[in-house]
């Protein structure tokens, strides 16, 4: 048993649980106690085994060994999402909503409220409504789920359990796709939860947040159970410490300084488009600029513009000195601006693609030799890629949707890369991906940036943000309010000129 | 993740023989055997010949399908789009006796005339899905409509026939060979080298298989999703005119119902060859073999009198549902780990 510190029965508990595919095992003898009223914090690397987990905890695969307990009573768990029904409800990391179906109908979704055969509308409109006071979530029952931010969609899901009377909420990385101001409203629904005695099991990549929200803290290292302590006994650093087992000291690679005479190599004046509103800066060669803020703060649709994949209402945009207007990404990828999404799962990467035509498909023009595609160039290119950026796929054959998220990343590095670009637009560099591998995405942009590559960071992560970049742009509401450098880059300045506290003139 | 260890380690050495691909091949080898079973004749060459014949028009429509389909597409005016094109043909040739007389130059003209229309018609059907921004399933809809309709009021009603005497100079188009082989057939593999090139070593092909499988990926790689999706119809519209150029000659004459159902055809070949139908995988060899099973089976029905040769469409039918359930490919396997 794990240091367990309650002595009250746990809810739900694993009990040296192991599972294997076929002859691969991914967990050994993994022990974990969950209890009510408490939030307990899954970390480990990508591929540690934490998703095997959480699903076995739910029901929605079947342990090889070993006995899930359910108030102290071996169980073995219904599959396919039946175990809600003994109020166990696991929130996927890609959400479950029907996007076309009102928020009301989602909730009730399979089970819905029905007098005399017919759908019982204005009961479930109620009972939505009371939800959705209840944790203070300004949406209406009747929106529908396309319309919504992804934090209130991760709210609707919580809504859902809520109303599936949950006793055990378990949730794959819940805010990795939340600013830092939703994740604070997220986190006070968690504490409303926890408070009626819900137990919460989440998984997180961020261990900030790990240690402001969770009382007990489960690491898992290569599918081994590494420890269960109370979280107050860790810091972040104990924590990847944990994870990953050796000393993790140079997250960030030292900061190249850039020359400051360096030649402005884009300069962007009163750009105006969708979501952006008279924004106006400078990059120089060999630079890394941050950019800053909230979700929704416009920092995409400011390179969207640029990159020629959304129109442009005014501004000028000057690229290596001439005026530049790049009507399509193939004209701004031949000049050499290139923007690498934040979304790899649907813009950035073929899932169901193998790596080869991934990778070359950005820069597939430089692989056609006379009609046809050169396909011994397009593999020497996947092996140059794959030793450059340490991709680790088990066989090249492999789906791309099969990689592991650090590994998709790094190869959605290497796609763009092969663009040869002179500007590296990068949104979101290391979302959802473990501390290892961010910390080598770290020095891949370091390392592009010191060959005179100019790096654009969009990121809502404020320590790499502060880690990674020369200066940092900070965006709020479409416009620029802050272009902080040196000593001014820091978390309190940053969270300043986002929230709109503090704005500087531009010139 | 870890999951995914097993699928990969156990598929990499039966790569080799991957039955998903052979599926098709082992489907037309299986008729041929139960053709030849029932009658013998069934692999004379002279019936062999026949079906390749009938095969090309629908296989050539079926390449061009093929690439819409890749590319997330689908063009349901395929048949129309023939018969009026056809038509057109015929009553341009007609009209060009007086000038031209009845010689290779009116032919000429009438085939010009075919390929102008076929490209033209695909560009149609391209821009309305790709500018006009309406989705292809009700743009060709429309087009399917309207190009039967037209045919039916230039033949008002009846039938358009072509003249006698130009019929005699582009008869051989339909029924001469060369080197053994009808000149249809040659059409049929020519267009077929050329669709599998095109599919599968350029970047065009590689464009339209980004396209069906994620269209913002594509975007976002560059890629000029509008332009590639319209070329695919245009390319259906060449298709098209080619195969309506060696079908001209086979009757001499268009019709309303020149044409019927060719559409579904050419998307079943396309299918039971293992394209997908929601885009991101195109097989050009598939495409063939489906377009020769869907006339193999006519052509079996012909030769028995086990079941009438009414139930052709009947055939038809199971043998696409079938070639889809088995694609599926999940029969007889355990459940993903998922």
């Amino acid at each position: 048993m794990p240091d367990g510190l309650s002595i009250s029965t746990p809810i739900l508990s694993a009990d040296g649980i192991s599972k294997s595919f076929g002859s691969v095992p991914v967990l050994f003898s993994v022990s974990m106690d969950i209890r009510a009223g408490e939030v307990h914090a899954l970390i480990g690397e990508n591929g540690a085994g934490k998703s095997t987990l959480m699903k076995i905890l739910s029901g929605f695969l079947q342990p090889t060994s070993g006995h899930i307990r359910v108030e102290g009573v071996d169980t073995e768990l219904p599959g396919n999402g039946l175990s809600e029904a003994l109020g166990i409800v696991l929130i996927h990391q890609e959400l479950n909503l029907a996007e076309q179906m009102t928020v009301e109908e989602n909730v009730f979704l399979g089970r819905e409220l029905q007098s005399r055969g017919v759908l019982d509308r204005t009961a479930m409109r109620a009972a939505v409504h009371g939800f959705l006071d209840d944790i203070g979530l300004d949406i209406s029952p009747q929106d529908r789920i396309s319309q919504l931010s992804i934090a209130q969609k991760q709210m609707v899901e919580i809504v859902k359990a809520m109303s599936r009377d949950a006793k055990v909420l378990i949730m794959d990385e819940p805010t990795a796709v939340l600013t830092e101001a939703e994740t604070e409203l997220f986190f006070a629904q968690v504490r409303r939860l926890k408070e009626r005695g819900t137990a919460i099991v989440f998984v997180s990549h961020k261990l900030a947040e790990v240690s402001a929200i969770s009382d007990q803290v489960t690491v898992l290292r290569d599918g081994q159970w590494i420890g269960t302590h109370a979280t107050k006994d860790l810091t972040p650093d104990s924590m990847a410490q944990m994870m990953v087992g050796r000393e993790l000291s140079d997250l960030y690679p030292p900061m190249n300084e850039v020359d400051v005479d360096a030649d402005h190599l884009l300069s962007v004046q009163n750009l105006t488009a969708p979501g952006v509103h008279d924004v106006s800066f400078d990059l120089r060669k060999g630079e890394i600029l941050g950019f800053s803020g909230l979700i929704g703060a416009g920092r995409t649709a400011v390179f969207e513009a640029i990159c020629g994949l959304s129109s442009r209402r005014s501004g000028s945009i000057e690229f290596d000195g001439a005026s530049a207007t790049f009507d399509s990404v193939a004209a701004a990828r031949d000049a050499g601006v290139v923007y690498l999404t934040k979304d790899r799962k649907e813009k950035g990467l073929l899932l169901g693609q193998k790596m080869r035509p991934n990778l070359s498909l950005f820069a597939l023009p430089k692989f056609v030799k006379g009609l046809s595609l050169d396909q011994k160039a397009e593999d020497a290119a996947l092996e140059r890629a794959i030793r450059r950026f340490d991709i680790r796929a088990r066989d090249p054959n492999v789906n791309v949707g099969d990689l592991s998220g650090g590994n998709q990343q790094k190869l959605l590095l290497a796609k763009v890369m092969e663009c040869d670009p002179r500007i590296l637009i990068i949104d979101e560099p290391t979302r959802g991906i473990d501390v290892g591998t961010k910390q080598q995405i770290y020095h891949f942009i370091a390392a592009i940036a010191a060959e005179g590559v100019s790096v654009v960071v969009i990121s809502s992560e404020m320590p790499e943000i502060i880690g990674l970049c020369h200066r940092v742009v900070v965006m709020r509401e479409g416009e620029i309010t802050g272009i902080l450098t040196g000593e001014d880059i820091n978390e309190s300045e940053i969270v300043r000129y986002a929230a709109g506290l503090k704005r500087e003139r531009q010139q | 993740m870890t999951e995914t260890a097993m699928s990969t380690a156990k598929s990499s050495k039966l790569n080799g023989f991957d039955l998903k691909t052979a599926g098709p091949a082992i489907a037309l080898l299986i008729l041929c055997v139960i053709g030849f079973l029932l009658n013998p004749a069934f692999l004379s060459e002279g019936n062999i010949t026949n079906l390749l014949t009938r095969s090309a028009f629908i296989g050539i429509i079926a390449v061009g399908a093929t690439f819409v389909i890749t590319a997330g597409g689908i063009d349901l005016s395929v048949g129309s789009m023939a018969a009026v094109i056809a038509g057109v043909m015929i009553i341009v040739m007609n009209g060009a006796v007086d000038t031209f007389g009845t010689g290779l130059t009116t032919v000429l003209i009438g085939c010009g005339c075919s390929i102008i229309l076929g490209l033209g018609a695909g560009l149609v059907n391209g821009l309305l899905t790709t500018k006009g921004k309406i989705e292809a399933f009700i743009v060709t809809l429309g087009t399917m409509g309207i190009y039967r309709s037209l045919v039916t009021y230039f033949a008002d009603g009846g039938t358009l026939s072509l003249n006698y005497d130009i019929r005699g100079v582009y008869r051989p188009v339909y029924y001469e060979s060369f080197l053994g082989l009808p000149i249809p057939v040659w059409v049929f593999i020519i267009v077929s080298i050329a669709g599998w090139f095109l599919m599968n070593r350029t970047a065009f092909g590689r464009y339209c298989t980004a396209i069906g499988s994620n269209e913002s990926v594509a975007k976002y790689s560059a890629i000029k999703v509008d332009r590639v999706k319209t070329l695919t119809y245009v390319i259906q519209g060449l298709c098209v005119s080619l195969a309506t150029i060696i079908y001209v000659p086979r009757l001499g004459s268009a019709s309303s119902s020149t044409g019927v159902l060719w559409e579904l055809e050419a998307i079943a070949a396309v299918i039971i060859g293992g394209t997908v139908l929601k885009g991101g995988y195109g097989r050009i060899g598939g495409t063939i073999l489906g377009a020769l099973i869907l006339t193999t089976i006519g052509n079996i029905l012909n030769f028995t009198d086990m079941i009438s040769n009414y139930l052709n469409g009947t055939m038809q039918g199971l043998i696409i549902i079938i070639a889809v359930w088995l694609q599926r490919g999940d029969w007889g396997r355990k459940t993903s780990a998922d």
